[in-house]
């Protein structure tokens, strides 16, 4: 059975490779006698004890509704702006300037502006979120429309096609897989900012957890705890939106000619 | 050059036949064509004074070499490229866009590869009712040799059954015209082979007027009544020669071969490799 192969070598080797580094882990933390890094097992005793403090769902649940909140909000302003500048060259021209100057600015200069803003609270984080996504997205819908190949343009045209009618047959299938793996990795930024984002005005959270662990008490196990679920909820995520890539209207863009 | 000498031996009547010979309707008229560009500050000149005329059912091949306009030429009567001078008519109507009575075949990259094969061919049959549009669907899918292939993605096909795919989505409009722009360049010998035979057969039996574009002389002697062929920079209309063959042709006919070497003559390509 070649599929159930291919399973077992896709499951077994990064689940041989995590045992492997927890197993270094563990010899360095032993062997170095260290006291303030905790070792694999403490870590795990650190999540139970979040557990049983009902703090664990709690901070995950919070963390990803803000994810998502801030998420969706850059959605829906950014799809449709960047669809639009992908139609519209000139608004491209006046806007694509300045949203590549703000792109590469780190999230994290934005803290005090969104302090500003919406004051220490749960508002403020989600708007790092928000605009931290932002941009990316903007800018994936944008080159999704400009690179839709102007022979399907023509085709459409050619089949008389007016202006609507031709966004909707020909320009937004053609852009939609790759605005969707825009779609994607801005969710995968959006997350990677929640760290940052839960630092300030809010007291949940896995960012919030790795502050305030080691704040209150060098609670390092509780840090490496926070650190090792932000990862693994991130990955999770990461494949659930990978999922959407295997949609029959958009395969096809994924799909390599052999 | 004993090649050179049998080309010239043709009989000068048999390649221009008499000029009333032909009554059908004029269906297309290029007038005084020109088409200039202004690339990096220097105006080029690609098309100068193309005058061009075809009649309704006819196979015209527009040869030339790569870059002698031949696909300006097209696209200009395609209604995707205004000339800088000179008028395109259809039907004695200025041409002034593109047009579903008149589809452009572009090389398997038209189709469109998020729709299926079924998808593709259905695309300009939006107003027409379900069922009727189910049943025109089913007839070009086995026009073209697709069945089996309804549910497919273009993805999932080779390269000659895009082809057929794109042939079938210009036909299920029903169109008036074709036009072809190097359409099976991108497909191997045989392939190609079996796909001129296809679109003979379809044009016999469909009769559209099909302007072909191509670099291929066997491609233009196999399917044309007449070559137009083109030279280079600027492009212009150096010859046109008529293609008295009856259909099917016998491409190691001695008379094929004539024709095949009057064109190499006229494009100035060695009989020697």
């Amino acid at each position: 059975m070649r599929p159930s192969r291919k399973t077992l070598e896709t499951l077994l080797l990064p689940t041989l490779t995590g045992l492997l580094l927890l197993l270094l882990w563990h010899g360095a933390v032993r062997l170095s006698k260290t006291t303030t890094f905790p070792t694999p097992w403490q870590v795990l005793r650190g999540m139970e004890e979040l557990a049983s403090q009902g703090r664990l769902t709690g901070y995950i649940r919070d963390s990803i509704h803000r994810v998502v909140t801030g998420y969706l909000l850059a959605v829906a302003v950014g799809l449709p702006a960047g669809l639009f500048m992908g139609l519209h060259a000139p608004t491209a021209r006046v806007l694509g300037p300045v949203i590549q100057l703000l792109r590469p600015i780190s999230p994290l200069a934005w803290i005090p502006v969104s302090i500003i803003l919406f004051g220490v609270a749960n508002t403020a984080t989600v708007f790092l979120i928000f605009l931290a996504s932002l941009f990316p997205l903007t800018l994936a819908a944008m080159n999704a429309v400009r690179s839709v190949p102007a022979i399907y343009l023509r085709a459409g045209q050619n089949f008389g096609l007016g202006r609507v009618a031709l966004l909707r047959r020909v320009i937004l299938p053609a852009a939609l897989p790759y605005a969707l793996t825009g779609l994607r990795l801005s969710f995968g930024i959006a997350w990677l900012v929640v760290v940052a984002a839960e630092m300030i005005g809010v007291d949940s959270g896995l960012g919030y957890l790795i502050i305030d662990a080691r704040n209150a008490g060098k609670r390092y196990d509780l840090v490496v705890a926070g650190i090792l679920l932000i990862g693994s909820i991130g990955l999770g995520l990461d494949v659930l939106m990978r999922r959407l890539e295997r949609a029959r209207s958009v395969r096809w863009a994924y799909h390599r000619e052999t | 050059m004993s090649s050179v000498a049998t080309a010239r031996l043709l009989p000068a009547e048999e390649t221009t036949p008499a000029p009333c010979a032909d009554t059908r309707p004029v269906k297309l008229r290029v007038t005084g064509v020109s088409v200039s560009f202004r690339m990096e500050g220097v105006q080029r000149t690609v098309l100068e004074g193309i005058n061009l005329e075809c009649r309704e059912g006819e196979f015209i091949c527009l040869l030339g070499p790569s870059g002698c306009g031949k696909s300006t030429l097209l696209n200009v009567i395609g209604g995707f490229l205004t000339p800088t001078q000179g008028q395109v008519l259809i039907d004695g109507q200025p041409v002034t866009g593109p047009d579903p009575r008149r589809i452009f075949v572009f090389q398997e990259r038209g189709v469109f590869p998020w729709l299926t094969v079924e998808g593709n061919i259905g695309f300009g049959l939006q107003h027409l009712p379900a069922e009727q549009r189910r049943q025109r669907i089913a007839h070009y899918v086995e026009m073209v040799g697709l069945r089996g292939f309804e549910r497919a993605y273009p993805s999932e096909l080779s390269g000659g059954m895009k082809q057929r795919l794109e042939v079938a989505r210009a036909l299920a409009v029903n169109p008036d015209m074709l036009y072809l722009d190097e359409s099976f360049g991108a497909l191997d010998y045989i392939t190609r082979h079996t796909m001129r035979r296809e679109l003979l057969r379809l044009w016999t039996t469909e009769k559209k007027t099909i302007l072909f574009v191509t670099h291929d002389i066997d491609e233009s002697v196999q399917l044309a009544d007449r070559v137009v062929v083109m030279s280079a920079r600027p492009g212009r209309i150096q010859r046109v020669v008529d293609i008295d063959l009856p259909h099917p042709r016998d491409i190691s006919a001695p008379r094929y071969l004539q024709y095949r070497d009057e064109l190499l003559d006229e494009l100035g390509v060695a009989h020697k490799v």
